[in-house]
């Protein structure tokens, strides 16, 4: 589970990390590696302690035991100040009697650095960010995405070594926020900064991240690039949390088989014991329903029900009585809907290819 | 990689580490020296005879044996309980009008009846004493009675405490929920039920505070009692003739336990209300937007108006009887009063050193105040340091200012004590003026710092910025509405306070407060009555310029206010 992309060397290690709020454990047996310059966001419902990781990893919220290594220095028991980092929060806490200029500017000032050199640097980062001419503007003057652009700026003017966020992009609107990731992820790219970004929004993870950190109760649960995230989820949990899913009770017959309802399907490999419950997951656009012959594997009858107008897809919940009693959802392009007339009621034939099958023990709840 | 840390969450200290932790302590010590200290002297004095040996509650089974101290108790909690009794319902129905009518005039009426906090409580009994003394113009009123004693001192505190118990019951009325009004409306409920099933339970908490704040406020207040009270003695005026008519100091600290009493108790039940009422007003609450009801505005309007023509009365009587040559005979007007020289050998000084006291307590005591907020609200670390100074910093709350007054008579006065060299100044005063108002004034900053992120500290931490910097240069220009709010109060109160300074000013440090009560008691009225509507004006312009200079202050250094 400790990935590591091979291609980048290790900047910040994280190992054996433990945090207790009093008999609560917030965090437990963390372990992960960062590698320089990589995007990293920590995914996970609300509670699950990513924001305390993030803050462990800040010194904001010292760890109860475990080791943070930061560039080869050991930074566990270092106050925020001694850390090398810059840091944006949800809130953006922007100073409110700064103009975005001066709270830009504000950890420059302090490092002996001429007026010139201060201004240029400033207007550098201005823009950087796209906001040139917004120097002289107070907090309260500019947009939401402003300000949290300028918070971003205030966190990289010191060109820190490691860059965090909190939910940045929380405060705004959908199609802000659509347009900032893009923004924030181009920014990292550019700059190379090694960045750790906290969301509870599986798409915009997805979309920025090089590598996804999923956790849930104060648990790593799996870490992968988005691509390992979503086709190969390692535990029921991220396979619910990352897209939508099709989870089907069955019992394992074997290495390679499982049975549902009333057909055995072939499958690529499973650890389950034969015998034992299991679930079988399928993404909605895993079916397949053209070029169906007699020995495609994985082959059941279903019957289509409601279908739901996605845009580019047509998403129809289907009865497959062979299958068990759980309905199915399962995507169909325009073009298969015209073709093959898909619709309400019809009866058809499809299949599940084995290598989209993931199957995990027990049942989900 | 290196090995795995142990247990515990302790990170390295850094300067600023230190820093706070140096500050944190500092104030702390002050904090100590100035309040815990004498405190606990005047608490173990109670307790040792006149040589110094501990004699246990000998002290305290005397004065219980004595009637006439005895007596005061009782005296003091008929006064209290009858002015409770008076002044809660007429606040009640003040504050009704200002939070749940559409009166008109609201600022007005909320101007008139704050103005007794810029009087020093002995301008009341003056006034009374022009109106229903024995030269009084409306003695007749009083059907035979004599002003001197129990009512004189009852309708003087009610003037003092009217504006304290409205302003708890304006907050508590103010915490109003719309929705539970308009579901009672839709029920069709009448407006008497709705009164009594909804406004009277949901301002119960602050009905329970402000009786214990007015109750307190009585038993310890000292002017009006000293000027009023004749031969009828209580508690308060007890202390002081004790300590400084027979130098009895160990009857002295035992009546002034007494008085923490209803101060502690208020103080407990203050702090259990503000946590309920907290709970009462949901985060969903809709705010109640009072509408028009002629009928009900109207009587409401007459009766502010009438509470407001008392309180401007007797404001006035004060006024006019410091400006006529001779009451009631001579109503000719005059300045003569205010020439202090032809009635107290202080004169005008006792007001130059009142204005310098309360210049001084301010100013010092708005930058410790706020500083000791400060660290308390945003320190990092030091959890235990910071927990200590908040709790000091909520003690003032509970000792009335004759006990402090009388504890830095103990402690600083005592032959060994190394601080002792500080009796008798400026500074003391100071000192003492800054401790006894510490608690509101810490409270205001609080909740000022409270309204600022909390990640201020973190960021600045993170750009390695230290943080006393960010004080500087984002906190205070933040805080600064707060803060001037802060260095008002102090001033305003420390022109008007007189209970605790009594005990420790000396005839180079003698304040316009004492000079009113010596010169009220040396028979020079109309001169105590000049001295006092002095104070008055002098408070009165300081907030009136509050007023003026904070919109312009805001218009100036908080641009960032405006969008
Ligand atoms: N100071 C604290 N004291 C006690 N418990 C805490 C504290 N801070 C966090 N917790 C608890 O630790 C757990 C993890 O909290 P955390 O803030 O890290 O969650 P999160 O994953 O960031 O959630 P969200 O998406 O809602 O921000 C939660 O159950 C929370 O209640
Ligand atoms: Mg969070």
């Amino acid at each position: 589970m400790k990935a590591l992309s091979a291609s980048r060397p290790p900047y910040l290690t994280i190992s054996g990390l433990e945090k207790r709020f009093g008999g609560f454990t917030a965090l437990t047996g963390i372990d992960l590696v960062i590698g320089e310059g990589e995007f990293v966001c920590f995914l996970g419902p609300s509670g699950c302690g990513k924001t305390t990781l993030l803050r462990a990893i800040a010194g904001l919220e010292p760890q109860t035991r475990g080791s943070i290594v930061q560039g080869g220095r050991d930074i566990s028991r270092l106050p925020p100040s001694q850390r090398d980092y810059g840091i944006v929060f949800q809130s953006y806490a922007l100073f409110p009697n700064l103009t975005a200029a001066e709270n830009i500017a504000y950890g420059l000032v302090n490092r002996r650095m001429s007026r010139s050199a201060i201004d240029a640097r400033v207007a550098e980062l201005m823009t950087l960010i796209g906001m040139l001419g917004s120097g002289p503007k107070y907090p309260s003057q500019l947009s939401g995405g402003q300000q949290q652009r300028v918070a971003l700026a205030r966190a990289l003017a010191t060109s820190p070594g490691l860059l965090l966020l909190d939910e940045p992009l929380s405060a705004l609107d959908a199609r802000v926020r659509l347009r900032l990731r893009g923004e924030i992820k181009e920014l990292q790219r550019r700059l190379g900064v090694t960045t750790i970004m906290v969301t509870h929004d599986q798409e915009e993870a997805i979309s920025v991240a090089d590598r996804i950190v999923v956790m849930d109760h104060g648990r790593i649960e799996q870490v992968g690039t988005p691509d390992e995230i979503y086709r190969q989820p390692a535990s029921l949990f991220v396979a619910g949390f990352v897209g939508t899913m099709n989870f089907l009770p069955g019992r394992s017959i074997g290495p390679a088989g499982v049975r549902l309802g009333g057909v055995d399907l072939v499958v690529r490999r499973t650890t389950v014991a034969a015998g034992a419950d299991c679930t079988v997951c399928a993404r909605p656009e895993d079916f397949i329903v053209r070029n169906i012959g007699p020995e495609t594997p994985n082959t059941f009858a279903a019957t289509i029900g409601d279908t739901e107008f996605l845009g580019p897809v047509v998403r129809a919940r289907l009865e497959a009585p062979a299958l068990g009693d759980t309905p199915i959802l399962a995507d169909f392009s325009l073009n298969a809907v015209t073709d093959l007339d898909l619709l309400s009621g019809r009866a058809i034939r499809m299949a599940l290819p084995e290598d989209r099958i993931r199957v995990f023990a027990g049942r989900s709840s | 990689m290196s090995a795995v840390a142990g247990g515990g969450e302790r990170l390295a200290v850094d300067r600023d580490g230190w820093i706070t932790r140096a500050a944190i302590v500092a104030i702390a010590a002050l904090l100590f020296l100035a309040l815990v200290a004498p405190l606990w002297s005047i608490l173990s004095q109670s307790f040792e005879d006149r040589s110094g040996a501990f004699a246990g509650l000998a002290n305290y089974a005397r004065f219980f044996a004595t009637p006439a101290l005895s007596y005061s108790i009782l005296n003091s909690v008929l006064v209290a309980g009858v002015t409770t009794l008076i002044v809660i319902p007429l606040a009640f129905v003040y504050a009704y009008a200002l939070t749940r009518t559409m009166v008109p005039g609201k600022a007005l009426l909320t101007g008139v009846a704050l103005v007794p906090i810029l009087a020093p409580s002995m301008l009341p009994a003056i006034a009374l004493v022009y109106l229903f003394g024995n030269q009084g113009m409306i003695r007749g009123l009083l059907l035979g009675e004599s002003i001197y004693g129990p009512i004189g001192i009852v309708i003087g505190e009610a003037f003092y405490c009217f504006p304290h118990a409205l302003l708890i019951l304006v907050t508590a009325l103010s915490l109003a929920d719309a929705r539970l009004y308009e579901a009672a409306a839709a029920l069709g409920t009448g407006r008497r039920r709705v009164f009594l099933t909804i406004t009277l339970p949901s301002a119960k908490y602050g009905l329970v505070s402000a009786s214990f704040v007015v109750f307190t406020l009585v038993v310890t207040d000292f002017g009006i009692p000293v000027v009023i009270g004749g031969r009828f003695n209580v508690l308060a005026t007890d202390v002081y003739k004790q300590v400084m008519g027979q130098q009895n100091f160990q009857m002295g600290a035992v009546v002034a336990m007494l008085l923490i009493v209803p101060a502690l108790a208020s103080f407990v039940v203050d702090r259990l209300v503000q946590r309920r009422q907290v709970a009462l007003l949901g985060a969903r609450s809709v705010p109640l937007e009072p509408r028009a009801k002629p009928a009900l505005d109207l009587a409401m309007l007459a009766f502010c108006a009438a509470v407001g023509t008392v309180i401007l009365g007797i404001l006035a009587t004060a006024v006019f009887a410091s400006l006529v040559k001779l009451w009631p005979y001579n109503l000719s007007l005059t300045l003569a009063n205010y020439v202090f020289e032809d009635f107290d050998s202080d004169g005008w000084r006792s007001y130059w050193n009142s204005l310098r006291m309360a210049a001084y307590t301010a100013v010092c005591g708005t930058a410790v105040v706020f500083a000791g907020a400060y660290l308390v609200e945003k320190g990092k670390g030091f959890a235990a340091g910071r927990q200590v100074l908040h709790l000091i910093a909520m003690v003032p709350l509970a000792v009335p200012g004759l006990v402090l007054g009388l504890a830095y008579v103990f402690f600083f006065n005592a032959p060994g004590n190394p601080l002792g060299f500080l009796y008798g100044t400026m500074a003391l005063l100071v000192v003492c003026t800054v401790a006894h108002f510490y608690t509101v004034a810490h409270l205001t900053a609080t909740t000022a710092l409270k309204q600022l992120d909390p990640e201020f500290e973190t960021v600045s931490a993170s750009l390695k910025v230290p943080f006393y910097r960010t004080f500087w240069r984002v906190t205070v220009p933040v805080c600064l509405p707060a803060i001037v709010n802060i260095a008002i109060y102090l001033f305003v109160n420390a022109m008007t306070t007189v209970s605790a300074i009594i005990f420790i000013y000396t005839a180079q440090t003698k304040l316009a407060s004492v000079a009113i009560v010596n010169m009220n008691d040396s028979g020079a009225i109309a001169a105590a009555a000049a001295m006092a509507v002095l104070v008055t004006a002098t408070s009165a312009t300081v907030k009136l310029a509050e007023a003026l200079l904070s919109r312009l202050l805001l218009w100036r250094t908080q641009a960032w206010r405006r969008r």
